[in-house]
């Protein structure tokens, strides 16, 4: 049965791949939608009913174009910093748990590609690289403005994941477990996270919008001053790449967010349902995909509502608010941890 | 001096925990937006669905025949003095024995011409126009891709003798119209 | 398998050192620094040591090597613009190599007899464990470095403090 295993977890590889890719190109025609709807406007609809084979034209369009790369610009590290943008956004999809187990021939598969014991620290390490595709392909246009952009978007990923380590810090306190199956497993029924660690929760989410690069935290791209930040001498696919990559990057947070504080696929009452394991382990994933999809419309809401933030306010709000916030939740999380095992000496 | 009662005093006055947080201010915009998520658009399809258009509308011109089929124009020029945009060209020409019921003068425009581009639909040809000759329709100029094909002849400028290829010029025309 | 694994991993990681000194751009440089860092961080998940590597990725090659990279760009440090360097410091960087590396080679002398204990407990690179090995056996040594590290922030901040005379 080894071939058989691994045939699964390759479909599972291959499934997983291709539902991201999916989701991030019904993201790009999400966020026209949203943002239309937000704006009291129609957004795209001529490609297709409703236009939903707007994504498909979108991506014709972007191989279609025409490729150029600047005389001055180091060619090899400008083609590099897309492809280290697609890739580090597409590995992080390994460690999620994207349902239950599966029981097959009486043996358990569990809907996840591998269940390494340090998970959330793989998902925070691949992020924390995915800023290498920003800076290489901004330095190696060799364009003022795109220098800019790389060097807004480290300073900033540099800024935000010490307060998103720390509340990941003070979550891994109240679960005790870097796994992220663990500590899905944990959240069955209506324990989910965010009601412990609602801090926590909080400063992930503002977190998150700024590793991705969403609005209000946009600025390594703010077009009204940077031209086109880090991608301003990008044309072609390898602008579709870095674009794509932060959908996909956007999914992955979703994913993340509703799988570290909002259950996974837990729901309340998951118990109370008479079916067969493998109908509830399908129905668990449907609800984690549904928490996604609100998670990527909750990014989607925020950036039509919030203007971008001004520099000095970014830095402000990331060194001075969240991060003594975060090492405050961490203080108090350890204590009460402390307290109700017990173990709290005066 | 109070104009208003709408004017507001500048006050810097420090904000209350609640409003340094943000949070509440930002909860409040975003439920400002998801309400316009939900309300009916005001857009309009446009090829399927198209606006009414006002009776008055000036569109793309018409050069009338009577209803004999003869061309009303007589070249007087008038248009073309009256035209703000200097977009109307015509070279007068006499007429001939025979042609007769082409054109109802004894001279016509041989040569006229419209700049599309240049013309701006504000109707004063029109209501320059002696003769009930040119008026400003509902059709719209169609576009194109080349400054050429934006100078209208009278191939496109005169309407068809057939009665099914008679332009209606609506309430513009006829005998309500005072000189 | 993971013997071959590891002769490639070497060869990267030695080629990319390598590269380190020999690319005439500093940006490059970097790169393979960090491409080397990685190389190290499979070195750990072929001893089995998972969270060593996590950390080694996160910390060395998410963070330092970001602002080195960040430094650098703002440098804007070119192939035709590197200053000349004399004689006497090049002559100065052999000897502080060559005596970096009899350190090397004489601590690496002295491995060859530490017996490899075939028992070792295959778990041992797991963050329980570690962790309870470093709160308990070597606390001392834990929190010492903690301070230091408190230490040289502190100073970092006084130096980016503006004087208020």
């Amino acid at each position: 049965m080894e071939l058989f295993d691994l045939l699964i977890k390759l479909a599972l590889v291959v499934a997983v791949f291709t539902i991201a890719l999916v989701i991030a190109m019904y993201s790009t025609y999400a966020e026209r939608k949203v943002a239309a709807f937000l704006q009291d406007r129609l957004g795209p609809n001529r490609a297709g009913p409703y236009g939903i084979l707007q994504p498909l034209a979108d991506g014709g369009k972007m191989f279609m174009k025409e490729e150029i790369i600047p005389s001055k610009a180091d060619t090899f590290l400008f083609i590099l910093g897309p492809c280290i943008a697609m890739m580090t956004a597409c590995m992080t999809g390994v460690v999620i748990p994207w349902g239950n187990t599966l029981i097959i021939d009486g043996k358990a598969y569990i809907m996840q590609v591998t269940d390494i014991n340090v998970g959330i620290l793989f998902a925070f390490a691949v992020v924390s690289i995915g800023v290498y595709g920003i800076m290489i392909g901004g330095w190696a246009s060799n364009n003022k403005y795109s220098l800019l952009g790389a060097i807004r978007a480290s300073s900033q990923m540099i800024s935000y994941e010490l307060a998103m380590g720390f509340s990941i810090i003070a979550l891994i306190m109240t679960t005790g477990s870097l796994s992220l199956r663990d500590i899905v497993e944990q959240q069955s029924g209506f324990h989910w996270n965010f009601l412990y660690q609602p801090l926590g929760c909080l400063l992930f989410i503002i977190c998150a919008f700024a590793e991705t690069n969403r609005a209000p935290f946009d600025l390594p791209e703010c077009e009204t001053e940077l031209v086109g930040g880090y991608h301003t001498e990008y044309s072609s696919m390898k602008l579709g790449f870095y674009l794509f990559a932060e959908y996909i990057n956007m999914f992955i947070s979703a994913a993340i967010i509703s799988a570290l504080f909002f259950g996974g696929y837990n729901f309340p009452f998951l118990d109370k349902i008479d079916a067969p394991h493998n109908v509830i382990t399908l129905i668990g994933t449907a609800i984690f995909f549904a928490k996604i999809i609100f998670f990527i419309f909750f990014f989607m809401w925020v950036r039509w509502t919030l203007p971008r933030f001004r520099y000095d306010q970014l830095m402000h709000l990331g060194w001075y608010v969240l991060l003594p916030i975060s090492i405050l939740n961490v203080l108090v999380t350890g204590a009460v941890t402390l307290f109700r095992n017990g173990q709290f000496h005066f | 001096m109070q104009l208003t009662n709408r004017s507001k005093v500048v006050v810097q006055k420090e904000m209350t925990m609640a409003e340094q947080i943000y949070l509440p201010a930002i909860f409040k915009g975003m439920m400002i937006t998801i309400s316009h998520f939900f309300k009916k658009k005001p857009t309009i399809n446009y090829p399927e669905v198209k606006r009414p258009i006002a009776p008055v509308y000036r569109g793309q011109h018409v050069l009338k025949r009577d209803e004999q089929g003869r061309e009303n124009c007589t070249a007087c020029g008038l248009c073309a003095v009256a035209c703000p945009a200097e977009a109307i060209t015509m070279t007068a020409a006499e007429r001939k024995r025979g042609e007769e019921s082409l054109y109802r003068e004894e001279k016509y425009a041989s040569v006229y011409e419209i700049n599309m581009l240049r013309c701006i639909f504000c109707g004063l040809c029109e209501e320059a126009c002696p003769k009930e000759a040119i008026f400003l329709t509902d059709r719209i100029v169609k576009v194109g891709t080349e400054r050429d094909t934006f100078i209208y002849g009278k191939d496109k400028l005169v309407e068809g003798i057939a009665a099914d290829q008679r332009i209606d010029v609506g309430k513009r025309g006829g005998a309500h119209r005072k000189f | 398998m993971s013997v071959i694994a590891f002769y490639i991993l070497t060869v990267l990681c030695i080629f990319s050192a390598l590269m380190v000194v020999f690319s005439k751009k500093p940006v490059h440089s970097v790169l393979y620094t960090i491409f080397c860092f990685f190389n190290i961080a499979g070195h750990f998940l072929l001893l089995n040591a998972q969270f060593l590597a996590i950390v080694h990725i996160i910390v060395y090659a998410g963070a330092i090597m970001v602002l080195f990279l960040f430094t650098i760009m703002f440098l804007n440090l070119n192939a035709e613009v590197e200053p000349h360097k004399s004689n006497l410091l090049k002559v100065a960087a052999v000897v502080c190599g060559g005596l970096l590396l009899l350190i090397l080679v004489s601590c690496l002398k002295g491995a060859e007899n530490i017996p490899v204990n075939p028992m070792l407990d295959t778990q041992m690179g797991m963050v329980k464990n570690l962790g309870m090995v470093l709160y308990n056996e070597y606390m001392l040594p834990f929190e010492m470095l903690s301070i230091l590290f408190l230490s040289a922030m502190v100073g970092a901040v006084l130096l980016g403090k503006k004087e208020t005379k």
